[in-house]
């Protein structure tokens, strides 16, 4: 096996036993992404100097007999929309063509103390605004797995460069779905925590109530061990909490026994595949089978969920995309004579349709005599929708339900119906709504394309979602299969 | 037709806090531009507010101050529009839930006690400068600038009741509120340096009637001056309108101090409508019972408390009494003396009287002088004991003052002792009869007057040392011999 097939769990160790360096393994993924991205287009940046630079440092730093973490010398791929200093981030739009951040984001010098690598920027959709990677300025992903689809979005170009072993470990974001859908569509791993465990500062926001940084993995280890250094309380981000953070390896046992687990009666319903629907219930098969307590469960208020988001999130949108006018930095349009002319041009040349359409929608959910009748009321489902989950762990350890409704379509087959788009994350959707952790991790194929199995849990219950994932990982072979490139 | 006018006022106070409201930057004023700035305030792509506690403080501590109810539950939101000088583009500030809601403060208005209410207290952040080059305003400049110093500086809104019913009114309870947030030391009160500003929303109906008539909005009152000239101007204009029949038009408009006059800014048709909604990225503002008790405990002695117990305790007249207390600084200098001197009236005579008219010389404050109370003190005691005279103190506290020197040390070196020793006195009175012959006559022939004549010329030999009531005095008995 090369270096760059394995995980970060295999790469650690080999590290430990000094069977390989930082240099080899940085060396052996960047040879990887020479040799596919031209059909993946996976990234927007490739480090190729300063990740070899790094990884020696990293090897002087080991050789020196110095404390190991479990990300030390770990390549990883950086969704654009979070912020590294010195390093172009763009979150795939044209009116941050040129932005070099002066500063990083929490979870980037997280990693960068933990001794990780940063191997590059990943494409997503424009401001992780989409369900495909379509939708990003410069590029479009393909997925691995079949390079005529998607690779899902918006945190696509993470996903695909996972699939496609382009780096070890990958970061998302997730809005309505956007680590969790493509997660599924590429047949990786993908876990979106509890809003608040992992800080925000640094993540270009789209919609502040509803982002969450994650991780994207080979496996449902690599995602344990990923989130034990990102997550936890940062003082610059007011909306993380402030709880201690559990080892989760210690959660990832084969055991699902005597565990409540409910399948969400909506969500195996009307617009969702039929081939899907079956490898969703032959997993909740396989989990009753190892000893799990699994039964129906009905959540009558999640078909709002797709409604409300498309107004919070739009209204959310509209008021952060307001700092791009050109004044500070990023693009400016040089066909401007006066302030507003700036402002308009500015935006007009800077932002893609799907952007434009998500800032109309939000300045209209927030204007005066529609604000009551739109925003309010979808914050009022939106409790609703919390209420319907508190509801169904009063019974239940966790929930499982597929992750999107199809596997990966093919690229062009939704971008003129956004309608179309936007239902294909009715499924993810409603936890970033109940602010809850979820998890989707590879449970089948249909047609050689990916299908994921979404596993759901109460806030701050990540140990039982690695819990679960584990075991169904232990007992299938799904997650070992590999898209030929 | 007789009109009342109704007058309400919003009031933006910066606050005296070290660092910005969410950011750890410096709000210090005067700095280069651009040089306290960070990723936060000048609203970078993926940065977060955090809530800086002090200003929070400093709110409460006005609102239980001025008896408002400190909210369980306050939520800050985010008021929307395009502007270069704020990077976000919106605004942090609070809409629905502010922090403080209602409370009142009392006026003194020709002897009566007026209740002025307060609606609300709330916070926010202040916006950026813009600087436009070739040109004062952005009419004819050649480019714009911003300076992000300021971005992010506290500022804390009070929004009165329209209970005020005059210019003077208006401009007594800005002195009075001034006053308060500077003895509370939330705000420095500086509005012509912008630290303390005032709009007002105006309106007038028909004496007696209770319906209230279309307002407007008058902003860029930059001196207390300026609001009293500002709302009479924009009363008479109002008053004209409504007399000559036409209506008043819903609108914003800017004082300008040159022409005394309100000119209209935007229309109501024109106005922003700010989307406001709840700020996604800050948590709510709970502040718990312990913690508001806390900060009620910090509120030291104010304005009226002080005057009173100055009135009361130390015997001064309500004149010294408010002219002290109408400058914090003035008053801790004041009682800081008091500890030192025991005579408060003629403590106050000289602060109110020369000193204050040295700083108002210097166009400074108190606070910028470089002597000290016990400084200040010594040179009273040598007054009183006949070593200076309070003639020759005038000039030696001057000296004092410019050069921050202890009296002792200007004595000394001017040799500005008073002369009260009789026979020293006296050689210098016999020189001043034999040299003013027709004023010792005139005096001899009952022409008092006289007198002084003789003992100014006594004084002007000693360069005023000499001491007046002994140089009267030896000065009578060389006469009727």
């Amino acid at each position: 096996m090369e270096l760059f097939e394995l995980t970060a769990h295999e790469l650690h160790a080999k590290l430990d036993r000094q069977e390989t360096s930082a240099e080899e393994i940085v060396r052996s993924v960047l040879g990887r992404i020479s040799r596919v991205e031209n059909s993946v287009f996976a990234f927007m940046t490739v480090n190729i100097d300063e990740a070899i630079t790094k990884a020696k440092e990293i090897d002087e730093y080991i050789t020196s007999g110095k404390k190991m973490t479990p990300l030390t010398g770990i390549p990883i791929a950086i969704k654009d929309n979070m912020c590294t200093r010195g390093m172009l981030t763009t979150a795939s739009s044209k009116i941050l063509r040129n932005y070099i951040p002066p500063y990083n984001a929490t979870v980037v010098e997280k990693i960068l103390q933990a001794g990780a690598i940063p191997i590059g920027k990943t494409n997503l959709d424009e401001f992780a605004m989409g369900s495909s990677t379509e939708n990003s300025a410069y590029k479009v992903t393909k997925n691995p797995w079949n390079l005529g689809t998607v690779p899902g979005g918006s945190s696509g170009g993470s996903a695909a460069c996972i699939a496609a072993d382009e780096a070890i470990l990958a970061f998302g974001s997730d809005t309505g779905g956007s680590i969790r859908q493509p997660a599924s569509f590429c047949g990786v791993v993908g876990l979106k925590p509890t809003y608040g465990r992992v800080s925000r500062y640094g993540l270009i926001a789209f919609a502040s109530s509803l982002d969450q940084i994650g991780p994207l993995t080979k496996d449902v280890t690599d995602a344990a061990i990923f989130l034990n250094s990102i997550a936890g309380h940062d003082p610059k981000d007011s909306t993380s909490v402030d709880l201690p953070v559990p080892d989760y390896r210690k959660s990832l046992i084969d055991d699902v026994k005597n565990l409540k687990i409910g399948v969400i009666k909506e969500l195996l319903g009307e617009g969702i595949g039929s081939s899907v629907k079956s490898s969703i219930l032959e997993a909740a098969e396989l989990l009753k089978k190892l000893g799990a307590k699994v039964e129906e469960v009905s959540m009558p208020t999640l078909k709002y969920g797709v409604a409300t988001y498309y107004l919070l999130a739009t209204a959310e949108a509209s008021s952060n995309l307001e700092r791009y006018d050109g004044v500070k930095y990023g693009h400016r349009s040089s066909e401007a004579d006066d302030l507003l002319a700036m402002y308009y041009n500015t935006r007009r040349e800077g932002f893609g349709p799907e952007v434009k359409r998500r800032i109309m929608l939000g300045t209209y959910a927030l204007s005066a005599g529609y604000y009551d009748a739109y925003y309010l009321k979808a914050q009022k489902v939106r409790t609703l929708i919390k209420n319907d989950f508190d509801k169904a762990f009063s019974k239940f350890d966790c929930l499982i339900s597929p992750t999107a409704p199809s596997p990966a379509f093919k690229i062009g087959e939704k971008t003129d119906d956004p309608l179309s788009m936007y239902l294909s994350d009715i499924a993810t959707i409603p936890i970033n709504l109940a602010g809850i952790p979820a998890i989707s991790i590879p449970c089948g194929f249909v047609n050689d394309l990916p299908v994921g199995l979404q596993i759901i849990g109460k806030a701050f219950s990540e140990e039982m979602l690695f819990r679960v994932a584990y075991t169904y990982e232990q007992n299938t072979e799904w997650h070992k299969r590999k898209p030929k490139l | 037709m007789k009109y009342e006018a109704v007058i309400g006022l919003e009031i933006h106070a910066q606050l005296l806090t070290d660092s910005k409201i969410f950011c750890g930057c410096s709000t210090k004023f005067g700095a280069a531009p651009n040089s306290n700035i960070c990723p936060v305030c000048t609203g970078q792509p993926g940065v977060l507010p955090v809530l800086n506690k002090k200003v929070v403080e400093f709110a409460i501590k006005t609102g239980l101050a001025l008896k408002g109810n400190v909210a369980k539950r306050s939520v800050f939101a985010r008021k929307n529009y395009f502007y270069p000088d704020l990077p976000k583009n919106y605004q942090i500030s609070q809409y629905e839930l502010p922090l403080v809601v209602g409370g009142h403060m009392d006026v003194t208005i020709d002897g009566k006690i007026k209740h002025i209410g307060i609606t609300r207290i709330h916070l926010e952040e202040d916006a950026g400068k813009l600087v436009h080059k070739g040109a004062a305003g952005l009419k004819g400049s050649t480019g714009s600038l911003v300076d992000f110093n300021r971005t992010g500086v506290p500022l804390m809104e009070i929004v009165t009741e329209p209970d005020i019913r005059s210019p003077e009114e208006a401009k007594l309870f800005m002195q009075d509120l001034r006053n308060l947030l500077v003895y509370l030391g939330v705000c420095d009160g500086n509005m012509e340096e912008g630290s303390l500003r005032c709009d007002a929303n105006v309106s007038l109906r028909p004496a007696g009637k209770k319906e209230l008539g279309t307002k407007t909005e008058v902003k860029n009152m930059n001196s207390f001056k300026s609001v009293q000239k500002a709302l009479e101007s924009e009363i008479k204009r109002q008053a004209e309108m409504l007399g000559s029949g036409e209506r008043i038009v819903q609108e914003t408009r800017l004082f300008d101090d040159l022409t005394g006059t309100t000119t209209p800014m935007r229309s109501k048709e024109e106005a922003h409508d700010y989307r406001y909604f709840p700020e996604p990225d800050l948590v709510p503002v709970e502040p718990d019972k312990k913690w508001v008790d806390e900060i009620s405990k910090t509120i030291t002695e104010l304005p009226n408390a002080k005057k009173t117990r100055l009135m009361k305790d130390h015997g001064l007249p309500e004149l010294d009494a408010n002219v002290l207390t109408d400058d914090k600084a003035l008053a801790d200098f004041f009682e800081e003396c008091l500890k030192l001197y025991k005579n408060a009236k003629n403590l106050s005579n000289w602060m109110i009287g020369d000193l204050t008219a040295y700083l108002k010389v210097k166009k400074i404050g108190i606070k910028d002088i470089n002597i000290s109370p016990a400084q200040f003190i010594e040179m009273l005691n040598l007054i009183d004991k006949g070593t200076i005279s309070r003639n020759s103190a005038k000039g030696i506290m001057v000296k004092m003052l410019d050069g921050g020197r202890s009296v002792n040390d200007i004595v000394a070196e001017s040799g500005a002792t008073q002369i009260s020793d009789e026979s020293e006195l006296l050689k210098i009175i016999t020189d001043v009869m034999k040299n003013n012959p027709k004023s010792v006559t005139d005096y001899k022939s009952g022409k008092e007057p006289a007198l002084f004549h003789l003992i100014g010329q006594v004084m002007r030999a000693t360069k005023g040392r000499a001491n007046p009531e002994t140089a009267k005095k030896l000065l009578t008995e060389a006469l009727k011999k």
